[in-house]
């Protein structure tokens, strides 16, 4: 712009100082337009305030231009990951009801089950048995997850506690401390465990993955695995996956302490105690005194009949 | 006072055996490639996991757990004859009491090593020490072991001190090293009568303390399994029911052994026909207090056949497990009683017989407390594949159930050829003793 003043030499010098006026002035403001601008943009982000957990479980509020992200390692997530997975979630007291006279094996809680926990064919977390307890009683499915007992007697005999009882009654495994002793297989009445006796299904497509002790994924070799009653999904406050995955109203699950239950297909919550006091509910082997937290609605006026087919494996127990 | 001549006798029959020979050393031979195989099916099992045994999801305590059963069983035996005849004053069975302690030694320390094998994750053992929780048997078991075979093993050393000084005195022909390691070990044994004192004192507080030890680390281990709800382990008794076949198996296990090192050592001068004829009776007691128990053990479910009791003892009475059991309660059980009753029958040779077939049918008796259980859980084993059914060993895991048994033969042998296994000190008192 100088340079265009200085071309017509002719030029006043008044009207030199004018224009060198207009210049400076609009220099001056522009520059501080900008400089306001920039000002603006920081006072927004120190106006922010976000609250922040510390390691030592304490909740702060502090400016969010103050903090910097922190690149987790896979050690402090796993970490984090077990101790959550111990503490379990606080209030809670989680029970599973199941509607034998809905049960139709249809076996979409195994499937999903299977697929969320990356088990093999033959590992089940919850297992659709073919039951017939005496010779002329009448013969029903029953879909057995791990009745997570008040009583646990996995729990009790597990020489490292990898295998605990959480607070909200959920019975986890931690299977990087799993010495694959295998006494909670021998101990469990219900048959309710299975152990990776080889490499897991998905070893190599998992083997990056963080450990969680909600989820019991990645598998591990020689640890032993079963029902969680998905804690994962809990803590989103979601069903559990089979509880969710059946198409037959089988399942309810929910909050003892609230006194609720959800029925996972139909979406319905009902009263829990009115639920066992309306349909004659029990639970398996009370004589064990284990206490399950696993519910059970009998066959009565079942909405499936009992397969022929499946007559004989129903029998196969009976008879040894 | 003994002769000299007889007390020199004593010493070079009970010194002979501690040298190289030819059959030790193709022995040694033997049992090394042997070990080194069934090392390597351990191997290929900890690269690929348990899959390579038969167990599953249901019978997942097989043939390990049996043998671990069988091994802490046996060596109960050097509490029974060092221990208690050793206290209640019966002289006759003292120059047995090192080959049942080495026994008792040897088969307690391989047992920690067959429950390693068993595990999943056998580099985490330490965990039951980092994350041990007392309330699990486990726990238990590991401690009551773990003491019983430092006590095993005070048990053999104490005695063997004035011993160790006559290996050091007359082995002149050893290397140096060698009877250096003896000098040191006899811890400037003089042979005063302070110190014979000491030796006899510590040996009799440890005799008093093994015993409470031994019946404890057997009981812990049928608390294993009393301790759940399976039909045919909960039971009342099954700590007295494992005690008393302990002594079955470590009875037989001894006869075995005296034979082969009496024959092999030329000790028949010292292990006599009447330690055979002894130690059968011994045999007959202890097999009868056993049998009394099994008719408890079997006798009282099968009479009310309770639903689950009842397809158990199907199983095991006319069922898939008929064979083994029978074979059991009659080959390893009731004729041996019937036979060593009679005179002829308690000689060394028909009791070599006798004692194998008693020891075969003990490892035998373990597998089928152990394994059928398993078959009948409580609720219906479905939707799996069949070999998770019925348990059927393999090859790999029958090689790694045999290694603690080379291992135990191992030890029993180089110990044999390191000390004498009939105490020269001990031998030479009695005879003194007799003399006066």
């Amino acid at each position: 712009m100088s340079e265009q003043d200085e071309k017509p030499k002719k030029n006043s010098r008044r009207k030199f100082l004018q224009e060198l006026g207009i210049v400076g002035i609009g220099s001056v403001l522009g520059g501080s337009a900008i400089l306001a601008g920039i000002n603006y943009d920081k006072k927004k982000t120190a106006g922010q305030r976000v609250r922040v957990l510390t390691a030592e479980n304490e909740l702060l509020e502090i400016e969010k231009s103050d903090t910097t992200k922190v690149a987790k390692t896979t050690y402090e997530n796993l970490t984090y990951l077990q101790k959550q997975g111990r503490d379990g979630l606080a209030g809670k007291r989680f029970v599973m009801v199941i509607d034998l006279s809905k049960c139709r094996n249809a076996r979409k809680c195994m499937a999903a089950c299977q697929n969320a926990h990356h088990l093999r064919p033959e590992q089940h977390h919850i297992n659709v048995l073919k039951m017939e307890e005496t010779e002329n009683t009448p013969a029903f499915y029953m879909p057995k997850p791990c009745q997570h007992c008040d009583n646990p007697p996995c729990v009790a005999v597990c020489p490292v506690d990898a295998t605990f009882k959480r607070p909200d009654g959920i019975v986890l495994i931690d299977n990087e401390r799993c010495i694959g002793c295998r006494f909670c297989i021998a101990a469990c009445p219900y048959s309710a465990r299975v152990f990776n006796w080889s490499e897991p299904l998905n070893a190599q497509a998992d083997k990056d993955l963080t450990y969680n002790v909600e989820l019991n994924v990645p598998q591990r070799k020689g640890t032993i695995s079963k029902c969680l009653f998905s804690a994962d999904r809990l803590r989103e406050g979601k069903l559990p996956y089979c509880v969710g995955a059946c198409p037959n109203g089988v399942y309810y699950f929910g909050d003892e302490n609230e006194d609720a239950v959800t029925n996972g297909t139909t979406k319905e919550t009902v009263r829990f105690k009115k639920l066992l006091e309306d349909n004659g509910g029990y639970t398996l082997m009370p004589e064990l005194g284990t206490h399950p937290r696993v519910y059970y609605l009998p066959a009565k006026g079942k909405e499936y009949p009992f397969q022929d087919k499946d007559k004989p494996e129903a029998l196969e127990h009976l008879h040894g | 006072m003994l002769g000299q001549s007889t007390t020199d006798k004593i010493t070079s029959d009970l010194l002979r055996p501690i040298r190289l020979t030819k059959g030790f050393m193709a022995w040694m031979g033997f049992l090394g490639v042997s070990l080194v195989v069934c090392l390597g099916a351990y191997v290929i099992q900890l690269k690929d996991g348990l899959v390579v045994t038969g167990l599953g999801d249901y019978v997942s305590w097989g043939m390990y757990i049996s043998n671990f059963v069988f091994f802490v069983a046996t060596s109960l035996i050097g509490m029974l004859i060092s221990a208690v005849l050793g206290l209640s004053g019966a002289k006759w069975a003292s120059p047995l009491a090192r080959i049942a302690e080495i026994i008792a030694l040897a088969f307690a320390a391989v047992a920690g090593l067959v429950i390693v094998s068993d595990m999943g994750h056998p580099e985490r053992l330490l965990n039951v020490f980092i994350h041990g929780r007392i309330q699990s048997p486990i726990l238990w078991d590991v401690t009551v072991v773990t003491i019983y075979v430092l006590i095993s093993a005070l048990f053999l050393y104490i005695p063997l001190i004035p011993d160790l000084k006559i290996c050091h005195d007359k082995l002149d022909k050893l290397p140096p090293f060698a009877r250096n390691i003896y000098k040191v070990l006899s811890l400037n044994w003089t042979g005063s009568h302070e110190q014979e004192k000491i030796v006899k004192q510590l040996t009799r507080a440890i005799a008093i303390f093994i015993i409470p030890v031994a019946l404890a680390i057997h009981t812990v281990t049928s608390w294993l399994f009393a301790s759940t709800s399976r039909v045919g382990w909960d039971s009342t008794i099954f700590g007295p029911y494992f005690v008393t076949g302990a002594f079955v198996s470590g009875s037989a296990a001894v006869i075995i052994a005296m034979y082969f090192y009496r024959k092999n050592y030329k000790l028949e001068d010292y292990i006599t026909l009447s330690h055979f004829d002894k130690m059968g009776k011994l045999l007959v007691l202890v097999s009868l207090v056993y049998l009394y128990f099994n008719l408890n053990e079997y006798m009282v479910p099968a009479y009310k056949m309770k639903k689950f009791d009842a397809i158990h003892i199907q199983s095991l009475f006319a069922g898939t497990h008929a064979l083994m059991f029978w074979s059991i309660q009659i080959f390893g059980l009731v004729l041996p009683i019937i036979l060593l009753v009679f005179n002829k029958m308690r000689k060394p040779l028909p009791m070599l017989i006798i004692a194998s077939f008693v020891l075969v049918g003990a490892w035998f008796k373990r597998y089928i407390i152990v394994v059928p259980t398993q078959e009948h859980p409580f609720l219906p084993i479905q939707n799996v594949p069949l070999n998770f059914k019925v348990y059927s060993p393999t090859l790999i895991e029958t090689l790694v159930t045999i290694a603690p048994f080379i291992l135990v033969l191992l030890i029993i042998t180089i110990l044999s050829k390191v000390i004498p296994i009939v105490s020269i000190h001990e031998t030479i008192e009695e005879l003194e003793q007799k003399n006066k």
